[in-house]
């Protein structure tokens, strides 16, 4: 099945009339299978709101997407979705989160066991198995959750601020992970962030997004070499470019915020 | 740990001993407030078989508890048991669906409201004009106690679930059978069996009332039995097993739900 994920002419609005707010605007782009994507902007561009659209949850009010040509009609798990809240199930063991959309799938225990096995063993959390999610830290909470996709396989990883909630040397840590795990299992990823460091550290495309409503302000492709040097010239020059961009949108947010503090 | 033991035992035995005082010296006569000597004899001697053990009608364990006290804690407590179990039988299916479904919420909500705070025990005369005497009242009443915490709690637990974890479950390939058995009913737990600890509690109220009014064993039987007698050592004995038996009760009740909830991060020690 192929991953290629196609955007066409997304829009979509929250309430109605005057007091509805367009999240997304008019936004068309085409996720190659395998691509690494960022979507990056501040608060109210509408990057949450196009990675939960991807992910079936938020219908949108025009516009339509297709994964591998199939139209997107609800949540599924060919599109696993990571949180920034870990949202594992508190009740269940490490090993039963992970082995929980097996279960659902129908796959057979001896089955699942291998692939648990596996998945756990990938992140790290084969001496983690029996605790529960109260008992982690938040670093190998995410790293849960990653597993608990990937027993999937599913074909597309959506990740929704993931790291956010993470201290810098943890997060560096799970990008680092998480590199590794896209270049050996080939997913198409698409990752929501406000940091623009991570996203060039992370993806082969940053989609920059405007303040509302969500438009597509600029397409980077980031060709360099991994592992990145987040200290290289080069780095610092994406960064400059991207951080005008950005905060040019920041700023409107503010402004927003400053000048209308009922909404939202 | 020990120190801070002995120094929480100061009060109460210092208490017992002026209290043994005054009641020896005639300060009190025995109805008004008995030595704490005679209520310990009187509560061992209710504790005791009345009769000598007879190994032709009766087995040894059954001798040992046939005395008047172990009998009523075994039907004070099989009632409790008995109301608890269909009280919070009803109640936690009922609110299941309930809590799930917002249109019957929203149907039997105003109605709950109301009869949420009718105290069982106001329904006592009309138990007796239902179900007239004996146990049926009393079960019902206990049944009632249970019932109303137990609902309202469970009702809020399925409300209350995070969606986030319904996102999550969704997002996993859940459908709406595996959502509710692995998602929504393990989330509400917490909910539930606070319900539970709660529902018993007023379970445990209601039987010693309704064995006062309905039925002719039990502790609650009992104590107003004595008062007949003016037996005022024994009904403070059997206040005394009241308050041990809740304790157990509720102490039984908690360590089950540590069990059962020990994933709960608002256990954390």
């Amino acid at each position: 099945m192929s991953a290629e994920i196609m955007v066409a002419d997304a829009s979509k609005v929250f309430g109605s009339g005057d007091a509805g707010v367009a999240a997304l605007q008019d936004v068309t782009a085409t996720v190659p299978e395998g691509q690494f994507l960022c979507l990056l902007g501040p608060s109210g561009c509408g990057k949450s709101t196009l990675l939960n659209a991807i992910a079936g949850f938020t219908p949108l009010t025009a516009g339509h997407i297709t994964i591998g040509g199939t139209p997107v009609s609800g949540p599924g798990p060919d599109r696993g979705m990571v949180f920034q809240e870990y949202a594992l199930f508190p009740w269940m063991s490490v090993e039963d989160n992970v082995r929980f959309g097996l279960d659902i799938k129908g796959v057979p225990r001896a089955e699942a066991g291998v692939t648990v096995d596996r998945i756990t063993a990938t992140l790290g959390l084969s001496d983690f198995r029996k605790r529960f999610p109260k008992d982690l830290s938040g670093g190998m909470r995410q790293r849960v959750a990653i597993a608990r996709i990937l027993a999937l396989d599913p074909p597309v990883m959506l990740m929704d601020e993931p790291f956010g909630a993470l201290d810098a040397l943890t997060r560096r840590t799970l990008q680092d992970e998480l590199l590794r795990i896209w270049a050996e299992y080939r997913k198409t990823v698409i990752f929501v962030t406000h940091s623009i460091e991570e996203a060039i550290y992370l993806a082969d495309r940053i989609l920059v997004m405007t303040y509302r409503p969500g438009r597509l302000k600029r397409d980077v492709m980031v060709d360099m070499p991994r592992p990145r040097d987040t200290a290289s010239a080069e780095f610092n020059a994406i960064k400059r470019e991207l951080a005008g961009l950005v905060m040019a949108e920041q700023q409107r947010f503010t402004d927003a915020e400053l000048h209308a503090p009922a909404v939202d | 740990m020990r120190a801070s033991s002995l120094r929480g035992a100061i009060v109460p035995v210092g208490l017992l001993v002026l209290w043994e005082i005054l009641s020896r010296v005639g300060v009190f006569s025995p109805i008004v407030l008995p030595p704490p000597t005679a209520v310990a004899a009187k509560w061992f001697s209710g504790l005791l078989p009345g009769l000598p053990y007879d190994p032709d009608t009766q087995s040894y364990l059954g001798w040992l508890f046939s005395g008047e006290m172990p009998h009523d804690m075994v039907s004070s407590l099989s009632r409790v048991v008995s109301g608890f179990v269909i009280g919070a039988g009803l109640a936690v299916p009922v609110g299941l669906v309930l809590g799930t479904n917002d249109r019957l919420y929203d149907l039997f909500n105003p109605l709950l409201q109301v009869l949420r705070p009718i105290p069982p025990i106001a329904y006592i005369p009309l138990a007796i004009v239902w179900f007239g005497l004996g146990n049926p009242p009393a079960l019902f009443l206990i049944a009632l106690g249970t019932f109303f915490p137990v609902l309202v709690n469970t009702i809020a637990g399925v409300r209350q679930v995070d969606s986030i974890y319904i996102r999550a479950a969704r997002n996993l390939g859940a459908g709406s059978w595996t959502m509710f058995r692995r998602v929504i009913l393990p989330a509400a737990s917490p909910f539930v069996l606070a319900g539970m600890r709660i529902g018993i509690g007023t379970a445990f109220i209601v039987v010693i009332v309704a064995e006062m009014i309905a039925v002719s064993d039990g502790l609650g039987y009992r104590i107003l039995e004595a008062r007949e007698y003016m037996w005022s050592d024994k009904i403070i004995g059997g206040m005394l097993t009241i308050g041990v038996l809740g304790l157990i009760i509720d102490g039984a009740m908690s360590r089950l739900n540590d069990h059962l909830l020990r994933w709960h991060r608002g256990l954390e020690r």
